[in-house]
C-alpha cells in the first residue's frame, strides 16, 4: 500500500500508541482489520506497542493453514512488522499459560510480560486502541 | 478538550453506535469538542442512507448526520472497511465522507482523548 | 486511567481481564451489558466489591435503568449519567475499552 510509505499529520507530535489484541483470528474480523491500523500508525512515525492478551495470543500461533476455510492467511504479516519498525511486541504470560502456549509456539519474537508489567505498560500510554 | 470517537459496530445489532452517539452529544452539549467520529469494521454500515427503520424507532445513521450538521462533526468512514462491505459514496448519508485509516491515527495524535465503542 | 467495560461478566471475560490489569487508583466504568456485574445477587458482585477497595467503580445509570437494574446497584458503586461518563473521560489521561 503506497499510503503506508510515509505519512505525516504535520504536528510533529509522537505519542505512545498501544494496540491491545484480545481476540482470536478468523472467528471475527478484528485481528485482521486491527493489523491494518497498526501498520498505518507506524507510518505516522508514532511509538507503537502491540500487546497480545487473552485469545489475542492465538493470532501469533505457528503452523496456520487457512486454505480449508478459504480466507487470507494474514499471520505472515506479523513477521513483516519489523520492516515497519514495529518491534515492541508483548504477550501476557498468564494468557499464554491458560492456553498451554510457550514462545516456541509463536511465529515472531515477543517479550513476555507478567500481568503487573502489562498493567504498568498500559497505564503509561497516550492512546490505547483495542480490537 | 477534544475527544475523538471510534465506532466499530453497525447500527441496531449492537448498542455501540447508540452509546457513542449519546456520549458525543452530551460532550458537545457540555462544551467539549468532538471534531471527528471514525467508523471502522462493521461501523461503516452506520453511514448508509438506505436504512429505513420503523417510524417509532430511532434512525441511528441519520441522527449522526444531524449531530454533524448541528456541531460540525466530521463523520469519516474507513475506505478499506467500506469497500469490503459495499458502502460507497453513492449510499452515504448526509455529512459522512469516506477516507483512509490515517484519519483515525490523526485523531489519536491530535486530540486529547480517543474513546472506542464496539463489541 | 479509565477502563471501560461493556460486556456482561456472566457471559464473557472482559471484566476479569480489565480488573487484572487495572492499576491501583484507576477507574472502571461499566456500560451496556457490563452494568449487570454491579447489581446485587449477580455472580460477579463479589469481584466488583473486592475491586472497589483499590479502584473507583462506576456504572452508567441509563444502562442500569434500561435493564431494570436501577434499584439493585451494589454499595460502593458510583452511578453516573452520560455527563458523568464524559467527565470521567476528561478527568483521566487515557482510556481503554475492553471490547
Amino acid at each position: 500500500m503506497s499510503e503506508m510509505d510515509d505519512m505525516d499529520d504535520g504536528s510533529g507530535i509522537i505519542k505512545k500508541f498501544m494496540f491491545l489484541n484480545r481476540k482470536a483470528p478468523h472467528g471475527t474480523v478484528y485481528a485482521l482489520e486491527g493489523l491494518e491500523v497498526v501498520l498505518i500508525t507506524a507510518a505516522f512515525d508514532q511509538d507503537v506497542s502491540m500487546v497480545f492478551t487473552d485469545d489475542g495470543v492465538y493470532q501469533l500461533i505457528k503452523g496456520v493453514d487457512t486454505k480449508g476455510i478459504e480466507v487470507k492467511d494474514f499471520s505472515r504479516t506479523y513477521r513483516a512488522l519489523e520492516g515497519y519498525d514495529i518491534e515492541k511486541l508483548y504477550v501476557d504470560q498468564k494468557s499464554m499459560d491458560a492456553r498451554g502456549l510457550t514462545e516456541e509456539d509463536l511465529i515472531v519474537d515477543v517479550t513476555v510480560l507478567s500481568v503487573d508489567e502489562m498493567a504498568n505498560l498500559m497505564a503509561e500510554q497516550d492512546v490505547v486502541i483495542s480490537f | 478538550m477534544q475527544f475523538g470517537i471510534l465506532i466499530n459496530e453497525g447500527p441496531y445489532s449492537h448498542q455501540a453506535s447508540d452509546s457513542a452517539y449519546l456520549f458525543a452529544r452530551t460532550a458537545l452539549e457540555k462544551g467539549y469538542k468532538v471534531p471527528r467520529v471514525f467508523f471502522y469494521h462493521d461501523g461503516v454500515y452506520n453511514a448508509s442512507r438506505l436504512a429505513t427503520p420503523p417510524v417509532d424507532d430511532r434512525n441511528v445513521g441519520a441522527r449522526w448526520s444531524k449531530l454533524a450538521a448541528d456541531y460540525g462533526v466530521d463523520l469519516v468512514v474507513c475506505v478499506a472497511a467500506a469497500q469490503r462491505r459495499g458502502i460507497t459514496d453513492g449510499v452515504l448519508g448526509d455529512n459522512y465522507r469516506i477516507s483512509g485509516l490515517g484519519q483515525l491515527v490523526e485523531m489519536g495524535i491530535q486530540y486529547d482523548r480517543l474513546v472506542t465503542f464496539g463489541d | 486511567m479509565l477502563h471501560i467495560v461493556n460486556k456482561s461478566a456472566t457471559e464473557r471475560g472482559a471484566l476479569d481481564s480489565c480488573l487484572s490489569m487495572a492499576t491501583k487508583g484507576s477507574a472502571v466504568l461499566l456500560i451496556e451489558d457490563a452494568v449487570y456485574a454491579a447489581t446485587n445477587g449477580n455472580a460477579a458482585a463479589a469481584k466488583i466489591q473486592a475491586a472497589a477497595a483499590d479502584l473507583k467503580i462506576y456504572a452508567l445509570g441509563p444502562d442500569l435503568a434500561a435493564r431494570g437494574m436501577a434499584g439493585r446497584v451494589l454499595d460502593g458503586v458510583n452511578v453516573v449519567d452520560y455527563g458523568g461518563f464524559v467527565d470521567l473521560v476528561a478527568e483521566h489521561s487515557n482510556c481503554q475499552s475492553w471490547l
